[in-house]
């Protein structure tokens, strides 16, 4: 259901992609791991076009974007037609922090959609109500704790009803109990059939919940497969010293 | 974005509603001569023969021009003084109807090469440099320079005695030519006849020489006029070069004014005839006119410039309407340049912080120049200038265009602090939401910027509201020009002083609130700070 081939990206002469393509299942969590600087985030932001790549395909639900390094005005309007599929959530959950909880979740489906307001707010209150939220929707993002933040961020992407879902870092600015909070959504998005793609340093997370992990070094992906197979018995030696630095 | 476009479509259908007012205003041929002081855009942008033939507008510096034209200090909203007499008796027999225009001194020839006015009549003198310039009539006035002293001083009674003493006068006049001539070194040249008074009366200055029809009319008590008459001066009045009919035909007029008596008349009135009109007028005969306009103007300035409780009272209530008046001229041209600025600003600010390369540039260049360069000369600029590529502003278009286009480079570099202060992951989260640029910077990042940017913008629109006191160099009588002229012609320079300096707190003030509040209000979201 999603798609991404030969995806390379350098920036000022630094290879940060070297040509990474992936496959991904509906229904399927995905962790991709590895070192910091081997270029997981990138591949992510690349997913969405947040970064265009150099060169590759992206293709969601039947929206395909290629990159040739030159982005034009058309390029941009059919990466805004694969964004519409596809939701974020970031490690700084990036909140609106001029409008309340409710208002976050709600403004793209207003603006974006066009979505009649009394719809959205039904939607909202329902995604807020599943991710634990109900009680403080009301309040501005200033006054939540960051495991509330994150909890609201990915109610505002469910929002535009994505088919998939990319995160980046997602509990990395939060301590272990206000990571579990945001944690415990995912697995239960994960339960429900939601697509997730999780770029994390959570290794029990990405042991635990995911139906496979992707290991990436130096821009490349190593070694993929199942994560008790892999945290066990890493093939790769690139894979195994991460591992061990890490456990 | 379409606020934005709102805002500035609104500006500028007020820029269209303003010089379409023009037509109308000269097509109405208000009451003319009793044109009230500082009424807003009081002064209509004249168009060469979109004007009837019936409306003759004039103009003179009305502010502390006594005994020229001046507001009668009787009757603050009406002008007089002997030139303004003179004029109605011109347009009188022209059969035409005399429109006083008020202009700045420095202002007054430019603005007659601008078509603003048919002719200018203030003390002008035939000088040759004044020649090159313009048309003059035949001699309206003739007069001599006198010197002014303290009366305790003696012996300061010739040019010669003079040398080597400090002696004030106005600038570019005869007197100031040759005191320069004489003793370049102790010349004082002033803007205003009454600090030229009071600097020799508080012993800034030894003596004055000035045309004589100023020394008889700003000597107080204390002051004495000494010695024989010094030099000759002629006041013509002018005409743009291009209209030579309109100056023969006023020169026609004149010439019968003078032979039947009616110029000796009005000049008897002011106590203004002399030997010397007698024999430039070749009329030797006595009227028995009695020097009633001079008297008069006596006897109120003693009233209302007297410290009695009751003068006092009787003066600032005189006042209240003319500072009411000229509180508005502020604040509107304040106001309506500050939406200006507000919006081109945004405009500015977004092209050099998201467009493209070329626009980025130009959006640079214009924050820079406009920076650079002092608001005055482009106020006069606007005002003056660009009628030479085809666009006349009226004055207070040019005005608040001036002021608007000036404060919005000021603007552009707050909002752009503004905008790249907002965090680059509320632009990605936008996108990633499948927001296109433009929604995004509407809905996110320009709100996030706007909050910090108000306290910036107060004390902009406060810089603004007194910079608007430049406008006055183009005949717009605001506030300060309102202080300047009631100031320097009663000499009371605290009492109006403070009550000016209450006017410009009570319009800052609602300004100050208005932000006060939009501050608090995003005041939550200011206490939050980034990541």
């Amino acid at each position: 259901m999603l798609k991404a081939t030969g995806i390379a990206k350098s920036f000022g002469g630094n290879e940060i992609l070297r040509g990474i393509s992936l496959d991904v299942e509906r229904g399927e969590l995905i962790s991709i791991i590895g070192p910091s600087g081997c270029g997981k985030s990138t591949f992510l932001r690349c997913l969405n076009f947040l970064e265009h790549p150099d060169a590759g395909e992206v293709q969601v639900e039947g929206v395909t974007v290629a990159s040739t390094g030159q982005w034009r005005r058309a390029d941009e309007a059919r990466a805004h037609r694969l964004r519409g599929h596809v939701g974020m959530v970031f490690q700084s959950f990036n909140l609106f922090p001029h409008r309340t909880v409710l208002e976050n979740v709600m403004l793209a489906p207003i603006q974006v959609k066009r979505m009649a307001e009394d719809r959205a707010h039904q939607i909202a209150c329902e995604l807020l109500e599943k991710v634990g939220l109900a009680g403080v929707k009301n309040r501005y993002p200033d006054r939540l704790s960051g495991g509330q933040q994150q909890r609201a961020a990915i109610a505002r992407a469910l929002a535009m009803k994505p088919s998939v879902m990319l995160y980046d870092e997602p509990t990395s600015a939060l301590d272990p109990e206000l990571s579990e909070e945001v944690l415990s959504v995912m697995r239960a998005l994960d339960a429900e059939g939601m697509t997730q793609l999780v770029v994390t340093h959570d290794m029990r997370f990405a042991r635990a919940a995911s139906d496979r992990v992707l290991f990436m070094e130096a821009g490349q992906i190593v070694e993929s497969g199942d994560p008790d197979v892999m945290f066990a018995n890493p093939r790769e030696p690139g894979t195994r010293r991460f591992l061990r630095t890490l456990l | 974005m379409k606020r934005v476009m709102f805002a500035l479509a609104l500006v500028l259908s007020v820029f269209w509603s303003m010089a379409g007012l023009d037509g109308r205003a000269v097509a109405e041929g208000t009451a003319a001569a009793e044109t009230k002081a500082a009424a807003p855009a009081a002064v209509p942008l004249r168009v060469p023969g979109a004007v009837d033939d019936h409306d003759l507008p004039w103009a003179s510096d009305g502010e502390a021009n006594v005994p020229y034209v001046f507001h009668d200090p009787a009757h603050e909203g009406r002008m007089t003084g002997f030139e303004y007499d003179l004029m109605q008796a011109i347009s009188a027999r022209m059969g035409r109807h005399g429109r006083f225009v008020q202009n700045g001194w420095d202002g007054l020839i430019p603005g007659l090469s601008r078509d603003l006015y048919a002719l200018v009549i203030d003390g002008i003198e035939m000088t040759p440099e004044h020649k090159a310039a313009v048309l003059f009539s035949r001699p309206y006035y003739v007069t001599v320079d006198r010197i002014v002293l303290r009366n305790g001083e003696t012996g300061l009674d010739t040019l010669e005695a003079l040398k080597g003493h400090v002696v004030g006068t106005i600038k570019s006049t005869a007197a100031e030519r040759l005191l320069l001539d004489h003793d370049p070194a102790n010349v004082r040249s002033y803007d205003e006849e009454t600090n030229l008074f009071s600097d020799l009366k508080n012993g800034r200055l030894d003596a004055i020489l000035i045309d004589e029809p100023i020394a008889l009319y700003y000597r107080s008590d204390d002051l004495k006029l000494v010695g024989p008459p010094i030099g000759r001066v002629a006041y013509g009045i002018a005409f743009p070069k291009n209209n030579p009919g309109l100056r023969d035909a006023v020169d026609s007029v004149l010439g019968d004014l003078i032979s039947d008596g009616t110029l000796h008349q009005i000049l008897a009135r002011w106590n203004l005839w002399t030997p010397q009109m007698a024999d430039y007028t070749g009329d030797q005969s006595l009227l028995s006119v009695k020097p009633t306009a001079w008297t008069d103007y006596r006897q109120t300035m003693e009233r209302m410039s007297g410290s009695s409780m009751k003068a006092m009272v009787q003066r600032y209530v005189s006042f209240l309407p003319l500072v009411a008046s000229g509180a508005l001229m502020t604040l509107g041209v304040s106001a309506l340049a500050m939406v200006l600025a507000v919006a081109a600003g945004l405009v500015l600010a977004l092209a050099r912080a998201y467009g493209m390369a070329p626009l980025r540039w130009l959006a640079g260049l214009y924050v820079e120049v406009v920076r650079g360069t002092p608001l005055l000369i482009q106020v006069l600029f606007i005002f003056y200038g660009l009628p030479a590529f085809g666009l006349r502003l009226s004055p207070f278009a040019a005005g608040v265009l001036s002021l608007g286009l000036n404060y919005a480079a000021y603007e552009a570099e707050n909002y752009r602090a503004g905008l790249l202060s907002v965090p680059r992951g509320q632009m990605e989260a936008a996108i990633a939401l499948n927001m296109t640029h433009i929604q995004a910077l509407r809905l996110v990042i320009v709100p996030q910027a706007f909050r910090t940017v108000v306290p910036v913008m107060t004390n902009d629109f406060i810089a603004l509201l007194k910079d608007s006191s430049l406008v006055s160099v183009i005949t717009l009588t605001e506030l300060s020009q309102t202080y300047i002229r009631l100031s320097s012609t009663y000499y009371d320079y605290i009492g109006t002083g403070l009550m000016v300096a209450t006017a410009y707190l009570l319009v800052g003030l609602p300004f100050v609130r208005l932000a006060r509040m939009a501050e608090k209000r995003m005041g939550r979201v200011v206490a939050k700070g980034h990541h």
